[in-house]
């Protein structure tokens, strides 16, 4: 069985939390005890319906002003596959919320209320999305119930979305699905309401959607998160390089360079507990030794040796503004990259970015919260880096302000 | 190109491994919160896992309440041994003995809250900075809004309207004097990914998660064992039932489930038929709407 993990973005009302909710109860993914607790809630707010949206509240503030706040992360399996969904709220002043469920996801669901057709707030999702390099996008044009199942006014919402992606993302990955979450529609049942619709629900997209290409199986990139050295009689000369694979395959046997030394040595194992492997791929956790003993650390990057990152001190990245304080340019911060740690001066604002219109702001000198960004960052030290276009684990960093441990800012390198 | 697609089972388990020794790696003195249940023992394995050939580079705290089944404290013992850790006993006993902590009256009674005194007490006497725990999302509501890597201040409360954002795979461990963190590699398992893991790896339980035949009392909708600090109503009365433990907790607050189920298959096949959820038997969440979220705010697991 594989994962598949996707994010939800919707403005408020938009039926997000409601949506899930009929994804979780048509696919038998809720409990007695946890559908009598939404029946009693639902009956003491005088609800109509089984209120579906209250299966995913989760903090007390959150219940008593009926909104989300942070994002929740859901679970529910089929028999094709396991899923993991990011339940992030669409206000706002919440963008950061949706980037930190964005970011880890394979799949976005895209909400539009066909009351209102697409709105700025569906280009800020979108374009989330799309930044953040979610390979595909499921467009949910929800509330068809109220729009007497037309036809008309999912093509014209259609159009009207298409217009938009092919000026902003014209190779993404997209589909379009009329549904009401309210009654089910076209989220795990097909529609009798309509019949013009043949393209498949909503769950048999999510079932389908060929998951296999989403990592960099290209160039061989293996960030070293930890030394292992046992110091023990019977491994008394280990020494191995633990992480993550984060792109390309790994041999025995491969010859492989080091960053950021640049000394060449050969993959001596593919070690995990009590088990040599023969190839490690994304995202497996292994353990790498090598023929030669290096001076390795974490931090360090082990790459093919035909095929090197990007290493540079001078790193352009569009950026996500994630706290109350604003960016202060000429600020220096706490920078991670894959498992290595630097500190960096932000050097410039190349321009802001209005993600309803587009439109790229030179002038505007000030970065606050929620805002995107395209900037320039001078490192202390280099980083060995990819565009995040190509690898979403190499191409990423953060920016932490130093004088209060936050995490301030989300960054995609150029 | 289909065959480079892992299973969930091996994504969820290099996920978590990731996490531990970014753990091992971004702490100076993190510890395992070993409960003796089942996630715990999970987190052992994947810990041994993660660090071999070398031994788990950090050493299991239990939160003994006093009120635990002994199946659980010898399993604990022999688990400890078996994978080489250092085992520290932090005892709610003790606290309520220096006043620390006061005990609950009353039939309803448990040391679960208490157990947060004890665990803070502990995390501060042996400076830990970074708390590993068995938590999982799907658990329980408030625990699905939880980071991988979950601030603590000095106080060690959770604020769960102001937490870090977490992107990508990178964890800000970065924190004050005083400060720690909690620290949960399984956040994305569901109690199902647990048990096949479990199948999968072949890995060992206490005898209480099988079936077995035990005194127990039916109280609100829930079997509890009886024992003689358990104070019971007039009109419960003890019978001698055929049950199994689907989470393990003390004694006080572990509601039993009837069963024959006496093997992990036994138990996955039970889990996947029933309706209702794995911490519905647990009377500790029954106390109120957000009973978890508050206790979770004070520095509770």
């Amino acid at each position: 069985m594989e994962l598949l993990r996707f994010t939800t973005a919707g403005s408020v009302d938009d039926g997000k939390s409601t949506l899930i909710g009929r994804l979780l109860y048509d696919s038998k993914s809720i409990f007695e005890d946890q559908l009598d607790a939404v029946r009693r809630a639902s009956v003491q707010k005088g609800s109509e319906h089984l209120n579906l949206a209250l299966f995913t509240d989760g903090l007390r503030a959150e219940r008593e002003q009926g909104i989300t706040i942070d994002v929740a992360y859901r679970y529910f399996a089929t028999p094709q596959r396991k899923f993991i969904i990011a339940d992030t709220p669409g206000h706002i002043q919440y963008t950061r919320n949706m980037v930190t469920g964005a970011s880890t996801a394979n799949a976005a669901i895209v909400l539009i209320d066909a009351r209102n057709g697409v709105i700025e707030q569906t280009h800020r999702h979108a374009f989330l999305a799309s930044l953040l390099g979610i390979p595909h996008i499921i467009v949910c044009i929800n509330k068809m119930d109220l729009m007497d199942y037309s036809q008309d006014v999912y093509i014209a919402i259609l159009n009207d979305f298409q217009a938009f992606a092919n000026q902003v993302f014209p190779d993404q990955d997209m589909r379009f699905i009329p549904i009401s979450a309210l009654k089910g529609d076209n989220v795990v049942k097909p529609s009798e309401n309509m019949p013009w619709y043949t393209g498949g629900t909503l769950l048999h997209h999510l079932e389908t959607i060929p998951i296999s290409q989403d990592h960099d199986l290209v160039h061989q990139r293996f960030p070293v998160q930890y030394v292992i050295r046992p110091e023990s009689d019977e491994f008394h000369d280990y020494r191995g390089y633990a992480g993550r694979v984060a792109g390309g395959f790994f041999h025995p046997g491969d010859r492989v360079v080091i960053l950021p030394s640049h000394l060449e040595s050969e993959i001596a194992s593919v070690d995990t507990y009590g088990k040599a492997l023969s190839e490690a791929h994304p995202p497996m956790s292994v353990t790498l030794t090598l023929k030669d003993d290096l001076d390795i650390s974490r931090g360090d990057m082990i790459a093919g040796i035909e095929d090197f990152p990007e290493e540079s001190c001078n790193i352009d990245a569009m950026i996500c503004w994630m706290n109350p304080r604003p960016m202060q340019i000429q600020g220096k911060y706490a920078l991670k990259h894959t498992t290595r740690d630097v500190r960096c001066l932000i050097h410039s604002i190349d321009y802001v970015l209005n993600i309803s219109t587009l439109e790229k702001l030179t002038e505007n000198k000030t970065l606050r919260m929620n805002d995107i960004a395209r900037i320039r960052i001078r490192t202390t030290k280099p980083l060995f880096f990819d565009p995040y276009k190509v690898n979403r684990i190499t191409g990423s960093l953060i920016l932490i302000d130093e004088a209060t441990n936050e995490t301030v800012a989300a960054g995609m390198i150029l | 190109m289909d065959n480079y697609q892992l299973t969930h089972l091996k994504e969820l388990e290099s996920e978590a491994i990731y996490v531990l020794r970014e753990v091992a790696a971004q702490f100076e003195r993190p510890v395992l919160l070993f409960s003796g249940g089942k996630d715990s023992i999970v987190l052992v394995h994947l810990s041994r896992k993660a660090f071999y050939p070398a031994s788990i580079p950090f050493p299991l705290l239990h939160i003994d309440t006093g009120h635990n089944f002994p199946e659980t404290l010898d399993f604990r013992d022999w688990l400890a041994k078996s994978v080489n850790a250092r085992l520290l006993v932090g005892s709610v006993q003790e606290s309520i003995d220096s006043g620390r902590a006061v005990e609950e009256k009353g039939i309803n009674a448990s040391r679960n809250v208490l157990q947060t005194v004890t665990l803070l007490d502990a995390i501060e006497k042996n400076k830990f900075d970074a708390a590993i725990g068995g938590a999982r999302r799907d658990e329980e509501k408030a625990r699905a809004k939880e980071r991988f890597f979950s601030h603590r201040d000095e106080f060690g409360q959770w604020d769960p309207k102001n937490q870090r954002p977490e992107l990508w795979y990178m964890f800000n461990g970065k924190k004050r004097m005083g400060e720690h963190f909690r620290v949960f590699p399984i956040s994305n398992w569901t109690e199902m990914d647990v048990w096949q893991y479990i199948l999968a790896e072949n890995i060992d339980l206490p005898s209480i998660y099988f079936t077995h035949e035990r005194d127990v009392f039916y109280r609100d909708g829930v079997w509890l064992a009886a024992a003689p600090f358990m104070e019971m109503k007039p009109t419960e009365k003890v019978e001698y039932r055929r049950v199994r433990c689907r989470t393990v907790g003390d004694i006080s607050c572990t509601g039993l489930t009837l069963s024959t189920a006496d093997t992990v298959e036994d138990i996955i096949q039970e889990i996947a038929a029933t309706r209702v959820t794995e911490r519905g038997g647990r009377y500790d969440d029954k106390r109120s709407e957000a009973a978890m979220e508050d206790r979770k705010k004070e520095g509770y697991f």
